[in-house]
């Protein structure tokens, strides 16, 4: 019973079996904790796979779009690769990143922070300008849908390292932590009740030893006493005999 | 993190021409002070190494907060890809002009189904 499986290696005391009582209560209201956590965590991870999953169709949708007025604008326009990518210098398209808690968990969102600025104004001046500046709108929105989905996705990833990390405690603590001092519990009752059948059984064998010593004692000072009763006893009957079988000289009758 | 992820703010592409000048016209563009860009072009002549060396900056730095990458470009560095597993920069596979969307070769949408499927 309690040799079986692993224990922590501790004295068998009372005091030892309070604390390890004690251990055990907080490691299971501790599981129960963890157990509540990766349940709040888990709801929150599938519903953010859904959206990922929507979102990445929806985006597949929208770069169609997009590059379809790209399309437009080569055919109006030319080729503006080269002029577009000369004129980057500064990003008027941004994100922002903001953060949500979920039960302890640190997600980050982002969010699109745009500039207005005066690029590419002058892209399409020729012919075209229309399609660029729609070109333009289009592929802003895109990449709202980009940032949207780039968030769902670093959340998705931040979760699923943080449910994997929660699994490996509520694992680690139902598994091992728990077992482990409901082993030590048992040892130590085991151990106290061996040590209480034990000092019960001194008790009876000293009682035993003590009885049989008085016993002794008794019978050796009986026998020591003996000799001299006997002789008192002889000496009173001789006397008795002799008070019967003697006259006195006083006795009147 | 918290400090680090309130710095980024940018966003990276690699991608092919065509791609890069629709984000660019969106205003993704940026040119630091080392001269460095934020995005790269693909074309055919591009090495994959070349490829992977940006990936490998695009990561590491800093100041970006999303990186795009073009699935068929995704698809030629596959393995770094795949082996990229950090939250920041957020890495978002995006389809091209000529190359319509394939969800399953998707690295994140990959671990979607098989946690779909378990």
């Amino acid at each position: 019973m309690s040799g079986s499986g692993a224990r922590e290696n501790i004295f068998a005391t009372r005091m030892a079996l309070t604390n390890t009582k004690l251990r055990l209560k907080g490691a299971q209201t501790g599981h129960s904790l963890l157990a509540k956590k990766r349940d709040a965590l888990t709801t929150r991870f599938r519903a953010i796979l859904r959206k990922v999953d929507e979102a990445k169709r929806k985006m597949g949708r929208v770069m169609q779009l997009a590059s379809f007025s790209m399309a437009e604008v080569t055919y109006a326009t030319g080729d503006i690769s080269y002029l577009v990518q000369e004129q980057a210098k500064q990003a008027t398209f941004r994100v922002k990143t903001k953060q949500e808690n979920v039960s302890g968990v640190v997600l980050p969102a982002f969010e699109v922070d745009r500039v207005p600025g005066s690029d590419f104004n002058l892209t399409g001046l020729g012919r075209g300008g229309q399609q660029v500046l729609k070109a333009k709108e289009t592929y802003a929105k895109a990449i709202e849908t980009l940032v949207e989905l780039a968030s769902l996705q670093t959340a998705f990833t931040i979760l699923d390292e943080v449910i994997r990390a929660t699994n490996r405690r509520v694992n680690a603590i139902e598994h091992v932590v728990m077992p482990r001092l409901e082993n030590t519990i048992k040892y130590i009752m085991s151990e106290l009740d061996e040590m209480d059948r034990e000092e019960f059984f001194r008790l009876k064998k000293v009682q035993g030893k003590k009885k049989r010593d008085t016993a002794a004692r008794q019978l050796e000072e009986a026998a020591k006493g003996a000799p001299d009763e006997e002789a008192i006893f002889t000496a009173d009957d001789s006397a008795a005999t002799d008070l019967l079988s003697s006259k006195d000289d006083d006795v009147i009758f | 993190m918290a400090t680090s992820a309130k710095e980024r703010n940018l966003i990276a592409v690699i991608g092919d021409e065509d791609s890069i000048t629709g984000l660019l016209l969106a205003g993704v563009g940026h040119i630091n002070e080392q001269q460095k860009k934020n995005f790269l072009i693909v074309d055919a002549k591009t090495q994959v190494s070349t490829i992977e060396a940006a990936f490998q900056e695009f990561t590491e730095r800093k100041d970006i907060a999303i990186l795009l990458i073009n699935q068929h470009v995704a698809e030629k560095i596959r393995p770094t890809v795949d082996k990229y597993q950090q939250a920041f920069p957020a890495l978002l596979e995006i389809p091209s002009k000529d190359h319509p969307y394939d969800p399953s070769k998707d690295s994140v949408l990959k671990r979607v189904q098989k946690l779909f499927g378990d």
